[in-house]
């Protein structure tokens, strides 16, 4: 492997089949994925000191690194570590915002929507429902989602399968579902100024 | 479980049915708490020792637990249910018998923000410590809160967000106490997952709160403060 045009891509788990998607579809033979547990979501605390381990280990071998975390949560701690790091990382709140446009997305002012993405639907009883305690305690659901109003589940790719799970998962929460095909928004231009 | 094993609370004696008040709390039996409540107010026990001494010995129990990782949001959540249910039979009768107040909280989500379990956590955390605490509940404007200062008189306002979003509204309501000449009339107290010590003196706050039981200790060292300022001066 040639160094001087390797770039590393640190992301989060929940969008590994997402830039793998793109990576193969743009031929971006350069780039280089290493994800970081996608349940970190649940301990954004945990995520800056992930990354930074992670850059530490393996800098060396690498032209550059790019995060693809947005903020998460963590309080704009991440990007004040990149900034440390002298690396870059993608903008936005987080990955609902930025699958859907970040400025689209803080247009929509959508407060009291609950957001899935392909990942999460995939993924829902796993990194939703039992996290939450929801299985065995399903009468936490009003304490967890008793404001919001709706479900929106943005949508990378166009599969009914998934939109009929999404459906499912919002039956399950007791809200109204909305879809929205947002395919990979933000992230394809961001990955692609690597 | 065979008839012989289940507990009888009625047959505890005192330590011995708050120590399972303890246990209850911790696995998040809300009947179970409720009617050892019921009994321990039968045998005469005051209601604030019901509260201090039973549900939050049981609940600070479970809020260290959290805070190592031993217990997680859910059973956090079911103890506190529980809590609340004695809580709801305990509140009128610690009004009646003139309970002392520690001091007086608004409390509420900032603007933009349903995300409300770690406020109501810290709300119930507060009452159990012998605050006053008026919970504005979600999506609070700065409006909101001067009114709820104004006409409720608070030693304390708390404000609570869970988004990076919505977290620098806390610094807009700040702004505006001190543009209003009232910043110093308040303790005021932050708290929130993406929110850290740092963020927390940077926007002005008196303090940044990691959780719940934190929230509380933090709340007690500043009224004493408060306490202590008013005598000296």
């Amino acid at each position: 492997m040639n160094k001087t045009d390797q770039i590393l891509l640190i992301a989060c788990g929940a969008l590994a089949r997402e830039i793998l998607a793109l990576k193969a579809a743009n031929g971006w033979d350069h780039l280089h994925l290493h994800c970081l547990p996608a349940n970190l979501h649940h301990y954004p605390d945990k995520i800056t000191p992930a990354v930074e381990k992670m850059v530490a280990e393996r800098r060396d071998e690498f032209a550059d690194i790019f995060v693809v975390y947005a903020d998460c949560g963590t309080g704009g701690m991440l990007q004040a570590a990149c900034d440390r790091m002298g690396i870059r990382m993608i903008e936005g709140p987080h990955c609902y915002s930025f699958f859907e446009g970040n400025d689209t997305f803080a247009a929509l002012d959508e407060m009291t929507a609950f957001y899935l993405t392909d990942f999460s639907v995939r993924q829902f009883d796993a990194f939703i429902w039992k996290p939450l305690g929801l299985d065995r305690h399903p009468e936490l659901r009003d304490m967890y989602f008793g404001n919001y109003e709706k479900l929106v589940y943005q949508a990378q790719l166009d599969d009914p399968a998934l939109t009929k799970k999404a459906k499912a998962c919002a039956d399950k929460l007791r809200l109204p579902f909305e879809r929205r095909l947002t395919g990979y928004g933000d992230l394809s231009k961001a990955i692609s100024n690597n | 479980m065979s008839d012989e094993d289940e507990i009888i609370l009625a047959d505890l004696d005192d330590e011995e049915l708050v120590q399972q008040m303890f246990d209850d709390l911790y696995d998040g039996l809300k009947e179970e708490i409720e009617e050892g409540v019921n009994i321990l107010l039968s045998r005469k026990w005051i209601p604030y020792d019901v509260l201090t001494k039973a549900l939050v010995g049981g609940m600070t129990i479970v809020g260290a637990d959290f805070r190592d990782g031993i217990l997680f949001v859910p059973e956090v959540l079911l103890a506190a249910n529980a809590m609340k249910g004695g809580m709801a039979i305990l509140k009128p009768l610690l009004a009646e018998t003139g309970a002392p107040r520690v001091g007086k909280m608004v409390i509420g989500t900032v603007k933009g923000d349903i995300h409300d379990i770690g406020k109501n956590l810290v709300g119930m955390m507060m009452e159990g410590a012998g605050f006053e605490v008026v919970d504005l509940g979600i999506n609070n404007s700065v409006e909101k809160y001067l009114e709820a200062m104004e006409t409720e008189g608070p030693d304390i306002l708390g404000m609570s967000a869970l988004l990076t979003t919505t977290m620098p509204y806390m610094k807009v309501v700040i702004d505006t106490m001190i543009e209003q000449g009232i910043r110093d009339d308040y303790i005021v107290l932050v708290g929130g997952a993406p929110l850290n010590e740092e963020f927390g003196k940077a926007i002005g706050a008196d303090a940044y709160c990691r959780d719940a039981a934190v929230a509380v200790e933090t709340a007690k060292e500043w009224m004493a403060r408060k306490h202590n300022n008013a005598k000296s001066a």
